[in-house]
């Protein structure tokens, strides 16, 4: 590969920036260009929130110092694109420049969902994906907000909810389906949420749809009504009920979209030297069978990005994902999980074992398939260190070895209650087998937080 | 909850005016009798002739004393020094004992009375300020408005703490004969507890452990729920008390030296002085164990206990600076220095206290050995630089002033040569480490901006690498702000301490060889 060929990536979010770091890593001649309009710098999308809350400065979002690009030699270019002539390989900006690119790598993620709601581009409604956003949402609430009304279970909306609580603003959150979240979380876990939802005293309405936002007489939210009938008066209106690609830019042209942009798993798109990664890409196929086509999540659009950086460096590598893994953070409770644990499985082919600590904050779930071998996990308000499930479930280990084994696997920090010890005295007495509980330490008898 | 959260700090407050106020209250009358019993020997006959003008005058203020004082006092070194006649010279400063004597003050006639309406209603005030925080609330640690808030944020109230608090420790250290009545105050506590009258230390030391009792139960508060934090700040304030505080002032009461187990060289930079050795040496068997203990925790208590546990086994919960970095400092902590400019000025300072603390021990000690004939005056030179500019400026002024400015532990990370030479061990033959979980972080950046020394700590974490770092107190507040459960702080075997980790785990695309 000629290496003075020039790689343009349209988004500095995680796949787009990890991209250019990992070809930067590959090969020192390339030249790499990155634009945004969003910001100049790349900042984490996920600590916005807690920008809004104060716990953090926005520069304190940005992973690399500012001069981190020019010492790789990384462009940045702070425009929008406004559209993209493929055969003379063309990027137009709105500002009305333009930029020649060898290869193109649209990385642009995604934007908030919404389904035509009247009322859904009033003032005051709004969902929360970009910086832009985030200034939108300070803009919105700065001044007599005394409700707000979520709308659409899923972690930006609890999110936003965790927000607004810093300004005291109270919060209703319409939630569609039955239980929170639960497209994703079995039941009990759905219910640990919603309990530790209301005990923050956010109004969680489940089974509770949106029928419309109305307005005051200057174009402002001033109620919504559900499909109940129900009027709640509010002045602003969170729409987070999931995102989607952000490709409006990109559609009728000769580039081949359906949700997002079509790619194989080399992130190749239908026309030569264009690939896209990140929450925007389509695959063909989902890459496996608990994932999904069009993956939005943090940690795959890293590793669309890392493979992405291989494929442009000249090697010949596809993505292949290992073993999934995601967390998130509900207000106070964190939440872990590795391997397989869908909302819903069929009984008849997968166990569960399920412990939950008194508190109602707690708990673990292990699926197993019916020889007992693990297929994933899920844990609430404690931890549970990557590697060891990585390894148990690529090496399906039996589900007694696992829990067995579960003080290795502990990743709470020192001191704190080994919950784990429960854990194994309730999977030995609903399972059996041939399970090791573990013995409380000398430090955790001396000082340990009681379970 | 509110309400008495509101009357605390207006009792704070008001035990904040009072003792600020003290230093303007009574009147001071010097008489010859108070010359001749608070000067030495030598001294006597010529400072009752220099003062003699001042007998019997009632002064109205500290001001009109004490440069009434200094008037006196430098017109008769001023001709000495003129005629170069340096032998003649008084190089000892009376002023704090002849301002402490000749007070009269409503201070020194009601002193708990005073102690009550200034440092008690101060630490009332302050519990009941901190033990209803977050009442009613669930569990979890709330950073909430830290950078909203004038005083965590370099705001306003930031700048009036730090202006204070540097106001406060250059009266301290070198104008001590301001805050006479504040010295009274504290006399019958001192009385108590040594049988001796309290000295301008013996003040500061009953503040500072006070602070640390006071914000450390705000500590409790802001991080219950985990047991690591709390642990830590209850072990950080048991050290001061016990043995920054009390043992100290009860080994005087018993005729023995005044000594902090806990304090080890070079942070302790004159425990090998001539005067200490001396002390040490002329004080029995108590007196050895003393020396030897000091010296076992030198050579072999730091390397050990670093080896096994990390710096923090020191720093986050056992010593006394760390102590207040951790408790009073802890509102500060984001206000840490996070570029790598930053770091590198780090390395170079903290390294040359280092250098400076063991040149000057040296000398000191072959001095003792060879009588004080070769390097005398250099040594005494080298401590008296070492004392104004590392002990005074450095650890305190700046250590403590600037925690509004630059963080809780500028004095830990920039200046301490006791943290670098535990820093040394702890990156170079340690079992401790942060360790990063696998491919879980988000890169959020919480980490990173709470981190009090300044450590970037997500630059590893993002990457999939253990964090180890000379200057990781371990306070362990990375892993209790990590909203996705990625920092523990560990202790295991030294092979896998600082790894590489070209690909993330979860991404099974690209096979690096190892």
């Amino acid at each position: 590969m000629s290496s003075n060929r020039h790689v343009v990536i349209i988004g500095n979010g995680i796949a787009g920036i990890t991209c250019a770091r990992q070809l930067r890593k590959l090969d020192d001649s390339v030249r790499i260009t990155v634009i945004s309009g969003e910001s100049k710098y790349f900042f984490s999308r996920t600590a916005l929130m807690y920008v809004f809350m104060g716990h953090m400065k926005f520069e304190h979002t940005q992973p690399y110092e500012n001069w981190f690009w020019e010492k790789n030699k990384i462009e940045l270019k702070e425009a929008w694109v406004k559209s993209i002539d493929f055969t003379a390989k063309n990027l137009f900006f709105q500002s009305g420049e333009n930029m020649v690119y060898d290869e193109l790598v649209i990385a642009t993620g995604s934007k908030p969902n919404k389904f035509g709601w009247p009322g859904e581009d009033l003032r005051g409604v709004q969902g929360l994906y970009s910086k832009q956003d985030l200034e939108l949402m300070e803009e919105n609430t700065a001044t007599g907000v005394t409700r707000a009304v979520i709308v659409g279970g899923g972690l930006i909306g609890i999110e936003m909810a965790e927000m607004l609580a810093y300004k005291k603003i109270p919060v209703t959150f319409l939630v569609r389906e039955s239980g929170f979240w639960d497209n994703v979380l079995p039941k009990e876990e759905s219910e640990l949420v919603s309990r530790h939802m209301r005990e923050h005293h956010i109004d969680l309405r489940l089974n509770e749809e949106l029928q419309e936002i109305i307005s005051d007489p200057n174009a402002r939210v001033k109620a919504v009504r559900t499909k109940s009938g129900e009027e709640i008066e509010c002045q602003f209106v969170g729409l987070t009920a999931g995102v989607t690609p952000s490709i409006d830019f990109l559609r009728n042209t000769e580039l081949e979209l359906n949700r997002g942009v079509k790619v194989d798993f080399g992130f190749q798109t239908n026309i030569p030297n264009v690939y896209s990664i990140g929450d925007c890409a389509e695959f063909h196929e989902a890459p496996a069978a608990d994932r999904k086509a069009v993956e939005q999540v943090w940690y795959t659009g890293r590793m669309h990005g890392e493979t992405m950086g291989y494929i442009l460096a000249g090697k010949k590598v596809t993505y292949k994902p290992g073993i999934w893994f995601n967390s998130a953070k509900f207000l106070d409770i964190e939440y872990q999980t590795y391997g397989t644990v869908p909302a819903k499985w069929d009984t008849e082919k997968v166990k569960s074992f399920y412990w939950e600590h008194t508190s109602g904050k707690i708990s673990f779930r292990m699926l197993m398939d019916l020889q007992g071998k693990i297929l994933g996990v899920n844990n609430f308000g404690f931890r549970l260190r990557h590697e060891f499930f990585d390894q148990a479930i690529r090496e399906a280990w039996d589900a007694a070895k696992v829990i067995s084994k579960l003080d290795k696997a502990n990743f709470d920090p020192e001191f704190f209650a080994p919950y784990y010890i429960e854990i194994q005295k309730a999977f030995k007495s609903q399972f059996g087998g041939d399970v090791k509980v573990s013995k409380k330490t000398f430090i955790q008898k001396l000082f340990g937080a009681s379970v | 909850m509110k309400l008495i959260q509101s009357i605390g700090i207006l009792l704070f407050l008001v035990g904040l005016a009072v003792f600020t106020a003290m230093p303007f209250l009574g009147n001071y009358t010097l008489t010859e009798e108070l010359v001749l019993s608070n000067t030495k020997d030598i001294h006597q006959e010529k400072m009752a002739e220099i003062l003699a003008p001042m007998y019997g005058e009632t002064y109205s203020s500290n001001f009109s004393f004490i440069s009434t004082f200094k008037d006196n006092f430098n017109s008769y070194n001023d001709v000495l020094k003129d005629e170069a006649k340096w032998d003649e010279v008084i190089w000892d400063d009376y002023s704090l004992p002849l301002a402490q004597s000749s007070l009269s003050s409503p201070v020194r006639d009601n002193p708990w009375l005073f102690f009550g309406l200034s440092i008690g209603l101060a630490v009332l005030g302050g519990l009941m300020y901190n033990l209803p925080k977050y009442q009613g609330e669930p569990e979890g640690i709330k950073n909430n408005g830290i950078f909203h808030s004038a005083m965590k944020n370099r705001g306003w109230m930031g700048m009036i703490t730090g202006a204070y608090l540097i106001l406060f420790y250059i009266i301290l250290y070198w104008f001590p004969a301001y805050i006479v009545n504040q010295i009274w105050m504290v006399t019958p506590l001192s009385m108590i507890l040594s049988g001796n009258p309290a000295s301008q230390w013996f003040l500061y030391g009953t503040i500072y452990t006070l602070a640390i009792t006071v914000m450390g139960v705000r500590m409790f508060r802001k991080y219950r729920g985990n047991k690591y934090q709390q642990l830590r700040t209850a072990s950080v304030m048991f050290f001061q008390t016990a043995f920054a505080f009390l043992i100290p002032e009860i080994l005087v009461l018993l005729n023995q030296p005044y000594f902090d187990f806990k304090n080890i060289w070079p942070l302790d930079y004159d425990f090998f002085y001539d005067y200490q050795i001396d002390t040490f040496l002329s004080s029995g068997g108590v007196g050895m164990f003393m020396l030897i203990w000091g010296i076992l925790l030198i050579v072999i208590g730091v390397p050990t206990f670093t080896y096994f546990f990390g710096k923090r086994w020191y720093c986050s919960w056992v010593c006394g600076c760390g102590g207040l970095a951790e408790t009073l400092g802890d509102p500060y902590r984001q206000l840490s220095d996070k570029s790598v400019k930053a770091w590198k000025y780090e390395r170079v300072i903290i390294h040359s206290v280092l250098v400076l603390a063991v040149v000057m021990t040296a000398l000191t000690i072959v001095n003792y050995f060879s009588g004080f004939a070769l390097l005398g005056d250099v040594t005494n030179q080298l401590h008296s630089f070492y004392g104004f500019a590392i002990g005074s400026v450095f650890a305190g002024v700046v250590g403590t002033g600037f925690y509004p400015f630059m963080g809780n532990r500028v004095w830990c990370r920039f200046g301490c040569p006791l943290a670098a030479y535990l820093g040394l061990v702890q990156r170079f033959k340690s079992r401790f480490r942060i360790t990063t979980n696998g491919g879980q972080c988000i890169s959020c950046g919480n980490c990173s901006t709470h981190c009090e020394m300044g450590i970037d700590v997500r630059w590893y974490a993002q990457r999939g690498q253990e964090i180890v770092r000379s200057s990781c107190v371990g306070c362990g507040v990375c892993s209790s702000v990590c909203p996705r459960g990625v920092l523990k702080l560990e202790n295991g075997s030294e092979g896998n301490r600082i790894n590489e980790m070209p690909i993330i785990i979860g991404n099974d695309s690209i096979k690096i060889n190892a």
